[in-house]
């Protein structure tokens, strides 16, 4: 009943050593299919093994797309291996096709000689129709340039679960499992993990508990007993390299979340968050939600402008405000940012980018909006802004934010994009107590030379005081009207707009006095090329610069977390190379900003197709660039 | 933060209340009446300006927090409610006072002024309505009469308008008064919205001296105010008008059409006449109070609807706090969480 096609092996390149460096699996299904679970806990067991990895995972904005359909392809991608993953890795080895359409819209993307592991049992005339096959693909011989193993997964896990009764529909719900089964089996993984997490996850239906798990067992024992001679083989990935301590998987919304709550504590601030749903960023007030003992207090506000709105009010009254959005929202809390800025209230802004502009691509990744992050306000409204390369680096960046707005009393924005919100990587756990804490002050009476109050006197680094409502004698008022440069009261005279708007330069400037100088990622600090990036673009450029300069080319990795304002030191080290390149998922933002910063010939890469760049697009920029 | 514990009051006078700014509304404009009239009333209510804030959106009304001695934040168009929202989850002890406008407050503002009330902030909201917009100069806003001829109307405005009262009750509000600048209930209105506890909603009549000039005139005039105000007080009859002025007249229910109705007062006998005894809880009552068109009725003033429950702050700050019971904060746990695994060499990692 399984249809096998034998050929060159592409996890091993045809060697008997069943043992590759790494290896990217996609598992790609309908949306209703369960794959980004399938993928997650995949993913959990590739870690707990000890391998590096990195994941994509690839939804559609639909929740439960009509079955079947090309536009409801769920996918979720893994890189796994021995040695430093970065990225999700370029090309799939092994493809897990749960219907037609998975296959349609996931195959191009197969390493010649991968393996396509497909349900037969959906391949059927209904569902081909929908995937717009005019003959099965599985039967056609139009899959030659691949391994092909396609059985009737559908069939087998309903025989596996069996004897528990479930309904039809119920039953194929288990599909995923058995799948995931298999997968374990072929890449010598422990199930127990797995076991334990379907029987907490179903402790109140110990009937599905049971099912899911029979089904896992029936797609491992398949692979271990049909191990047939063909494609199916058990490979081994040897454990990474990695510094010793203690591990755990995490995605970039909950780094960022966690972020926040040590960054509060941090600054020995409650943390009040504001937030309305959005995707990407929903995430992360789910998670805060979860962590009031943290001294949170969540709030889901009627609308983006709302959030950011209650808080600033939250700020003024003395607790750290966070905000968090996405491209359209950030959008409409632009004038309340303005008002942040001009009242100098601490507040953090997280944007977890997406495709634009407007609706754009809810669930794909991009990061076009750093001109909306640095420029996109009325008036000269300067705001610290930075970016995390990675889920895991979310953690420091969130943590980064709170300091410099407690310290400048600034709003600070952070970018995250759809792809490090949602992928999940190894996460070696930090110790809080590594980190400087950075206590806010409240201002306990008045500051003025004669007495008075000066709720915009400055400070060394130029940031006012912060003053508490509530505070015995110290009642001023402050707004979004131009003020007295050290009263707030309002004044709208040339010299006060001109002073205050210094002032407020001035300070935003002055962040990079707090902040590393910018080092240098990969290769040396000056030479023929330097590639340049921000944010999620990290693993790729990492990857393609290594490899590289493993074929002896001259080329640097540097890569900016402080956006704006930016290392002092970087105009000058970018002046070392006779090349800079600037690959973004946007049609050239950076580059822009660097040639105006620094008056240097900054080469756009750009790609805006709401998929993460691969290694070689990048390996290929750098050969063009040296060429 | 949640133990109701009424705030310690503070002796102060009326001149405590008072910033050294100069005040800049036009002469004559009914905004200094409700300045003096809140800076009368906070010393009475024995308001503590350390513990005071005015929150503020835009707009002429707006500017009200730096003529008044207290905490005091005048944000953007339309969003004093989710700032004041913000201010009271984060400090709940502290005295709540919003400023809005009919532009700021019903139109660019409507959907916060309705989340507010809906969720019942403790914090009390002014709106003045002043029919138009004042500090663009003069454009018809949200509340603007039908015909109202302005540089953006030169034909007459089309707009229907709309009731902000009625635009409160219907966002779930448990408090609705109704007063105007110079009226002198309005210091009585002002205590009872900071009596009640919850989202308090004001809507005070504010003749705009410039641009909407007397628009208030049919029933606050002198000599027509006694057959057109309707003071309504918890628990007295509906009664209106004076013997000098044509007679008294209450409000009765006809029991047909399930509407009000005027009714003559003979000789006092108000309950003969049907007159309906006020009850501040009864939300069907104050429906129709704040519905009850003007010209064949009276203008409903004064406290028309107050039937406190519990506030937004003191139940969401009270679930958060008491799921924090029995939980640890250990931020190093947390870090932790989940399934992990130790790279070897780690026994002595202090995690």
């Amino acid at each position: 009943m399984a249809t096998v096609v034998d050929g060159p092996d592409a996890l091993t390149g045809g060697k008997e050593d069943l043992s590759p460096e790494a290896v990217v699996v996609r598992f790609a299904g309908d949306s209703g299919d369960g794959m980004q679970l399938t993928g997650g806990q995949f993913t959990l067991s590739t870690a707990l093994a000890g391998n590096d990895l990195a994941t994509f995972p690839d939804f559609p904005a639909e929740i439960r797309a009509p079955q079947g359909t090309l536009f409801g392809v769920s996918a979720f991608q893994i890189n796994f291996g021995s040695s430093a993953i970065d990225t999700a890795g370029d090309q799939p080895d092994v493809l897990v096709a749960m219907n037609p359409a998975a296959l349609k819209t996931n195959v191009g993307a197969l390493k010649a000689g991968g393996l396509i592991i497909a349900d037969a049992g959906e391949f059927n005339k209904r569902n081909l129709e929908k995937a717009k096959y005019d003959v099965n693909p599985l039967e056609d011989g139009s899959l030659e340039n691949w391994q092909l193993l396609a059985f009737d997964i559908s069939a087998m896990t309903l025989q596996a679960v069996k004897p528990f009764g479930l309904g039809n529909k119920e039953a194929l719900r288990c599909k995923n499992m058995w799948t995931l089964g298999l997968a374990l089996w072929m890449f010598d993984r422990d199930r127990q993990p797995l076991i334990d997490w379907l029987n907490a996850k179903f402790a109140k239906s110990p009937v599905l508990a049971q099912a899911n798990v029979a089904a896992l067992n029936a797609g491992h024992a398949y692979g271990e007993t049909a191990e047939l001679a063909g494609p199916l083989k058990q490979y081994h990935i040897a454990p990474a390299e990695s510094e010793p301590g203690l591990y755990r998987t995490v995605t970039g919304a909950e780094a960022i979340s966690l972020g926040l709550v040590a960054g509060a504590q941090l600054a020995e601030l409650p943390m009040f968050f504001g937030g309305y749903p959005i995707t990407p960023a929903s995430a992360i007030l789910h998670n805060l939600t979860k962590l009031k003992e943290y001294g949170v207090t969540t709030f889901q506000a009627e609308d983006e402008i709302a959030a950011i709105a209650s808080a600033i009010g939250a700020s003024f009254a003395g607790q750290l405000g966070v905000t968090s959005s996405s491209g359209p929202g950030i959008a409409l809390k632009g004038e309340a940012m303005g008002l942040a800025i001009m009242t100098e209230l601490p507040l953090v802004i997280i944007n977890s980018q997406r495709g634009g502009p407007s609706t754009g691509l809810p669930t794909k990744t991009e990061q076009s909006d750093l001109y909306q992050a640095i420029y996109g306000r009325n008036g000269d409204a300067p705001m610290p802004v930075i970016a995390a390369r990675s889920a895991s680096d979310c953690f420091e960046v969130a943590i980064e934010a709170c300091r410099i707005a407690v310290e400048y009393m600034t709003p600070v924005m952070v970018l995250t994009d759809g792809y490090i919100a949602n992928a999940a990587e190894p996460w070696k756990v930090p110790d809080p107590a590594s980190f400087t804490p950075f206590p806010a002050k409240f201002l306990a009476e008045k500051n003025g030379p004669n007495g008075e109050l000066l709720p915009f006197a400055r400070d060394e680094k130029g940031a006012r005081p912060w003053i508490k409502p509530g505070t015995p004698g110290l009642m001023h008022r402050i707004g979004g009207i131009e003020k007295n440069p050290g009263t707030g009261n309002i004044d709208y005279s040339p010299a006060s707009h001109q002073t205050m708007t210094d002032a407020r330069k001035a300070k935003v400037d002055g962040v990079a006095a707090s902040i590393p100088a910018q080092a240098v990622e990969l290769g040396e600090t000056s030479g023929k090329l330097a590639v340049v990036g921000w944010g999620s673009t990290y693993g790729p450029i990492h990857q393609a610069v290594g490899r590289a300069r493993r074929k002896g080319q001259d080329v640097a990795q540097i890569h900016v977390r402080h956006v704006w304002p930016m290392p002092s030191n970087l105009g000058e080290l970018l002046k070392g190379y006779d090349k800079v390149l600037v690959p973004e998922m946007n049609t050239g933002q950076f580059k822009t900003v660097l040639r105006d910063q620094f008056l240097v010939d900054a080469k756009p890469l750009n790609k805006t197709s709401g998929q993460p760049f691969t290694i070689a697009e990048i390996e290929a920029a750098i050969d063009e660039a040296l060429a | 933060m949640n133990d109701m514990t009424p705030i310690a009051k503070v002796q102060t006078s009326l001149k405590d209340w008072e910033t050294d700014q100069e005040v800049r509304w036009c002469p004559g404009c009914g905004d200094y009446a409700i300045l003096k009239a809140v800076q009368r009333t906070l010393p009475e209510i024995g308001a503590d300006p350390s513990n005071t804030v005015f929150v503020s959106g835009i707009g002429c009304s707006s500017r009200f927090p730096y003529y008044i001695e207290s905490y005091g934040f005048h944000t953007i168009h339309g969003r004093a409610p989710a700032f004041a929202t913000g201010v009271k989850l984060a400090n709940p002890d502290l005295d709540v006072w919003i400023v809005t406008g009919d532009g700021d407050g019903m139109s660019i503002g409507g959907n916060h002024t309705m989340h507010i009330l809906r969720r019942n902030v403790n914090v009390q909201i002014l709106l003045f309505n002043n029919e138009i917009y004042g500090l663009t100069k003069g454009q018809f806003s949200p509340t603007s009469r039908e015909g109202t001829n302005s540089p953006t109307s030169p034909l007459g405005s089309v707009d229907h308008p709309a009731s902000p009262c009625a635009f409160a009750l219907g966002s779930g509000a448990r408090f609705i008064a109704r007063a105007y600048d110079v009226s002198k209930n309005l210091s009585g209105v002002l205590k009872a919205s900071h009596a009640h506890k919850g989202a308090a909603f004001v809507e005070i009549f504010q003749n705009c001296i410039v641009y909407n000039k007397d628009r208030f005139d049919d029933f606050v005039a002198k000599g027509v105010a006694d057959q057109n105000q309707l003071w309504v007080e918890d628990g007295q009859p509906m009664l209106f008008g004076s013997e000098k002025s044509g007679g008294i007249k209450g409000i009765a229910l006809d029991m047909e059409t399930l509407s009000l109705k005027v009714v003559d007062v003979i000789d006092g006998d108000w309950q003969a006449a049907g007159v309906i005894v006020h009850n501040a809880r009864n939300r069907a009552i104050a429906h129709m109070l704040v519905e009850m068109p003007f010209g064949p009725f009276p203008m409903a003033l004064g406290v028309i609807y107050d039937d406190p429950r519990p506030t937004y702050e003191e139940v969401l700050l009270g679930q958060d706090a008491k799921s924090r019971v029995g939980k640890e904060a250990n931020l190093a746990k947390l870090l932790a969480k989940g399934q992990t695994w130790t790279v070897s060499g780690t026994a002595a990692d202090p995690i």
